[in-house]
This record gives C-alpha cells, structure tokens and sequence, in this order.
C-alpha cells in the first residue's frame, strides 16, 4: 500500500513538523521507498512469537521515595529561549 | 607526531617524561594543523583542555593519579558535558550548553582524562556517513573525497588522523563500528546496558549504547574499565559487579571456536572485503582457532525491523525538542502549534524529519500491529538466531560494512541504499549484544576494511583478548593516513 500525499501532510501534523511542498514530494518519495523495504517484513511468519521491547528482560528499578535532587532552575532555564519568574513562556494557549 | 595509544601516553605520563600539559598541547598543535581538512572536531576549547592538563599534572605530582591522568581524549557531540555546546551536530542545539555532564564522561574526568574537544556526527546520530552533520561533513582522513562512515565520524576520524589518542562513540545501529572500520580504527559497541546512557542525547532508547574507539583493542579494553558502572539515573542500567575487561587480552587462540555466518559472506561483499575476511580466517587459523559454520536466517529482515523499531523510539524521544525548554526556538509563529511545528522544521535536518516521520507512521492507529509490533517479533527471532549460532561458537566473525567507505555525496540522497549499507552492524543492536570492529585490511582504493567479531552478552573480556590476539599478529591497525 503506497501512502499518498494526503498521507504525508498527515503525518507530518502528528509530528509537528511544518514541510515546505517540495519536501512533501520528496518525502512521500522517500517514504514510499521506504515502506517498501518495510513491507518485506510481512514475508516472515511470527505467529507465537513474544514482541521484544528490549535486550534484557528486567524490571524496572524502585527507589526510595525520598528528595534527591538540589535545586537547579537556574541552570536548566538559562538556557531556554524564555523564561519570566522561572516560569517557560510560549503563545497564549487559553483565551483571558 | 601525536600517534600515541592511550596506554603509551599513560605510560609517559606516569614516567613523568611528558605532563599532560605538554601532551595536550602537542595535540592542540596537531588540531590545529589538520583538522581544518577533515573537520572531525567541531567544538574546541583550549582553556577548558589546558585548565583540565593542568589538574591532571597536579594529581600526577601529588601521587593520586589513576593509569588514564592526562591522557587526552575526544568526544563524539551526543555527550552532555558541563560548559561545553553539546548540539548532537543539530541546529536544533547549536545554542546549548549543556548545564551538566554525562555520567559516562564524568567517569573519565573523575578518571583525570583531558577533554581534547568534541567531534563531529550525523545529526541526532541518524546516519551513517556523517554527512547529515549541521557542521559540515568530516572527511575520510584516508582520502578526503571519501566519507567517514557515521554516525560516531568525527571520532573515527580524529583517532585514524592521530588527533586523539582514544575517543567516545555511541553506537545505536553500527554507529561505532561501521566508521571505525572506514577509518581504520578499533571500536567496541558493548553489551547495551553496561555503560550509562544518562546525558548521551537520546535517539533509540533501547539500542543506544556508549564505547570505545581507539588504536588497538588493548586501548578500547583500558577505556572501557574506566567507562563502565552502574548509574541509578539510566533506568536500563544493569547492576553488575565491575569487571576487568583486559583480563583475557592474553588468552591464546589455540581451541577457540570462531563462527562463519553464512548469510554475512555473499554476493553483497565487494572483493576486497572478502579478501579482508579471508586474511583474517587465516589469521584464526595459524593461531589454532577452529572455525563452525553458523546461520542467522533473519540477518536481511534485521534492516526494517530496525529502522521501524528505531524510528519509532526517535520520534518520541526527539518529541522534547518544541522549543520551550532549551535548544531552536523560530522567530516567526502565531499560535502555540506554529511553534512548535515552525520550531522543528526549522531545527531539524531532513534525515531527522524522515526518521521522525516513519516512527510517527508506525505507532499511528491502525499501523501498530502491521509494523511496530512485527518488528519487535522480528527483533526476538533475530535474538534467538544469535543464541543458536554461539551455542555453536564462542565468537562470530562478520563483516562491518559490505564495501570500504563511499565517496562524499554517493548515499545521503538515497535513504534506502544508505539504511541497506548497516546489514552487518544493526542486527547486535537489536540483540543487545556486545560487538568490536578491528582492522583488518585495504581495499583496492587504498581506503582501510575492518572485519567484526560478535560476542555473547557480557563476553566484552573475550572479544577484546580475541582482537589483540589478532592484533598481535598482524600489523594493520598500526597502519595510519599520511
């Protein structure tokens, strides 16, 4: 199944990614090639067979339920684009 | 020259024959004068390098230093340092100093190793020829009409050039081994797990894994000891006890069992791979290994499997980057979702953008299943191939890459020829296991091949003895670019 460039602007959305229409080309293109090495995958049964997540089947670690971390805002928000009272500042997103 | 191993430098150190301030000058120099061509380092800083020397030689002076104080070293962009830009060679983070460190790195700095600077990567470390990089591409220090390999290819190449003695790679689908085998170097990508992740810039979260690139295996076996330990703040972190990794580099060959998997010697080989890996069968054999033939059926289908799989980590991993915390913000948006959407257009690199597309795609409703689901079932039959060949052996022998390193500008408009190219590396990453790439010959362009050995979870000590076993006879990672 071949995606289309309704497809592309689609996923693009989802990924938050604004492309320019020379890029969807290109990228439907690309993609297309893609999912053609992808869908080789199909030609393997894998009835029965357990998904692996991951290379070492251990559980996640609990720890103490105790502070560990000093503050540091100061640091961390030295280097983002806008900060005011240690608050991050973006776009209005709820109208006053 | 500045052709030091690491453990020669260490030894002069500790001789007191040269201090780290001199060594780490005679290194500046050496950066100077030739970096500019291969554009390996991207980011140095000769007070911070002189500064660290300087405590180095204190600690030297003062009978505290370990075996690696004032040994210099480079490292590949993905690792947070403290006070240095770490931009993972994306625009998305050329703006970010790193407000701390890498526990991997702050191992060897506790170890008193000088950082040199940092070396250069495809984006993200998504690629496979370094040319992705926002900085520019590195060029093959063997001939620089020719590609590195990716992603670690800054670092690959500043060890081939003798710009460092050691480096730091990661290594999430062959992006230690492939470049250290285009540039003529010895790297270990280790069992996932053992070194901390935390402040390694995340790509694929269950694949990425931090190593070694050095001269000789003897060096990436030193380095590792210094690398490895358990860090409650990587999640997937394993608590073992430490371990000695050169505590087998003296072991003979004599009776160990060497597999041949099949499907990795083909028609897809250019000759003179086949000749790299046929010198190196010989090798084994006068040093009185015994060679099984082995099988991994699912090796072709490990390529998908992991690119679904490893895309699909990427695009949530690589969800943080919206321009509110750190890194990219654009300068022109209207609304919140322009923002952020103006933000990662602008910020990422197309590569990047392709990756993260594809995972989007595959955990999307209605394509779970069909893909995401049946590359992890992928990823376990690909497992269990590699359980059922070392029962059979005790090492593999593979191929790195199935030619020597293309010519700058031949893979990056062809994604799928460039993601055919990591046959050999991708499927130890899926497995988790531990795999080394030492040299092993040239090509007919003059350009270095390396041949691979895979070993079984937690058999880094073995495949390291195996390596400086055949290093000790054979003379092809001492062979360096002019």
């Amino acid at each position: 199944m071949a995606l289309t460039l309704a497809d592309v602007e689609k996923i693009a959305r989802l990924s938050r990614l604004s492309l320019t229409e020379a890029e969807k080309a290109q990228n439907l293109q690309q993609l297309n090639d893609i999912f053609a090495l992808v869908e080789k995958m199909q030609t393997v049964n894998t009835d029965g067979i357990e998904p692996m997540a991951h290379p070492h089947e251990v559980a996640l670690r609990l720890r103490e339920d105790a502070v560990t971390e000093t503050d540091h805002a100061a640091e961390y928000q030295a280097v983002a684009p806008e900060v005011r009272n240690r608050l991050y500042i973006v776009p209005q997103v709820i109208e006053e | 020259m500045t052709a030091y191993t690491l453990k020669q430098a260490g030894e002069l150190l500790q001789a007191k024959k040269i201090s780290a301030v001199e060594l780490a000058q005679e290194y500046l120099a050496a950066i100077d004068a030739r970096n500019p061509a291969i554009n390996g380092y991207i980011i140095l800083d000769k007070d911070k390098t002189l500064a660290e020397a300087q405590a180095a030689d204190a600690r030297i002076a003062a009978g505290n230093a370990s075996a690696l104080t004032g040994v210099p070293i480079a490292y590949k962009d993905i690792f947070c340092q403290t006070g240095w830009r770490s931009a993972c060679s994306s625009k998305m983070l050329d703006n970010f100093v790193a407000p701390y460190t890498a526990t991997v790195v702050q191992n060897l700095l506790d170890a008193g190793m000088v950082t040199l600077g940092r070396t250069n990567m495809d984006e993200f470390a998504m690629g496979s020829t370094n040319e992705t990089s926002f900085y520019g591409a590195t060029k093959n220090p063997w001939n620089l009409d020719n590609v590195p390999g990716g992603s670690s290819g800054g670092s690959a190449a500043v060890v081939a050039a003798r710009l460092a003695p050691v480096a730091l790679g990661s290594d999430t689908g062959g992006s230690i081994r492939q470049p250290a085998s285009h540039c003529g170097i010895t790297g270990i990508k280790p069992t996932y797990g053992i070194v901390s992740r935390f402040g390694m810039v995340a790509y694929a979260s269950s694949f990425d894994q931090a190593g070694p690139m050095a001269q000789t295996a003897e060096d990436c076996a030193i380095l590792l000891n210094a690398m490895a330990s358990f860090d409650n703040r990587d999640s997937t972190s394993l608590e073992r006890e430490q371990e000695d990794y050169t505590r087998e580099l003296n072991q003979p060959l004599k009776g160990l069992k060497v597999g041949l998997p099949k499907e990795y010697f083909g028609a897809g080989n250019s000759a003179d791979v086949q000749a790299a890996l046929q010198a190196s069968i010989d090798l084994l054999k006068a040093q009185g290994a015994e060679l099984v033939d082995v099988s991994l059926p699912q090796t072709e289908l490990s390529i998908p499997a992991y690119y679904v799989l490893a895309s699909a980590e990427a695009s949530t991993n690589l969800s943080r980057y919206d321009g509110v915390r750190y890194g990219h913000r654009a300068a022109q948006f209207g609304d919140l979702e322009e923002m952020y959407s103006n933000t990662r257009a602008e910020g990422f690199g197309s590569e990047v953008k392709r990756r993260i597309m594809i995972g989007t795609y595959v955990l999307s409703h209605g394509y779970y299943d069909a893909y995401y689901l049946k590359a992890q079932k992928l990823r376990r039959l690909v497992a269990n191939d590699f359980q059922t060949a070392l029962q059979q052996c005790d090492v593999i022998l593979a191929p790195t890459a199935p030619t020597t390193a293309p010519k700058l500008g031949s893979d990056i408009h062809d994604p799928v020829q460039m993601y055919l190219s990591d046959i050999y590396t991708i499927a130890v990453n899926l497995a988790g296991l531990p795999a080394l790439t030492l040299p092993a010959g040239f090509g007919t362009d003059g350009l270095p091949i390396g041949v691979q050995l895979i070993g079984n979870y937690f058999s880094e000590a073995k495949i390291l003895g195996v390596a400086n076993q055949m290093q000790q006879h054979s003379d092809w990672h001492s062979r360096m670019p002019v």
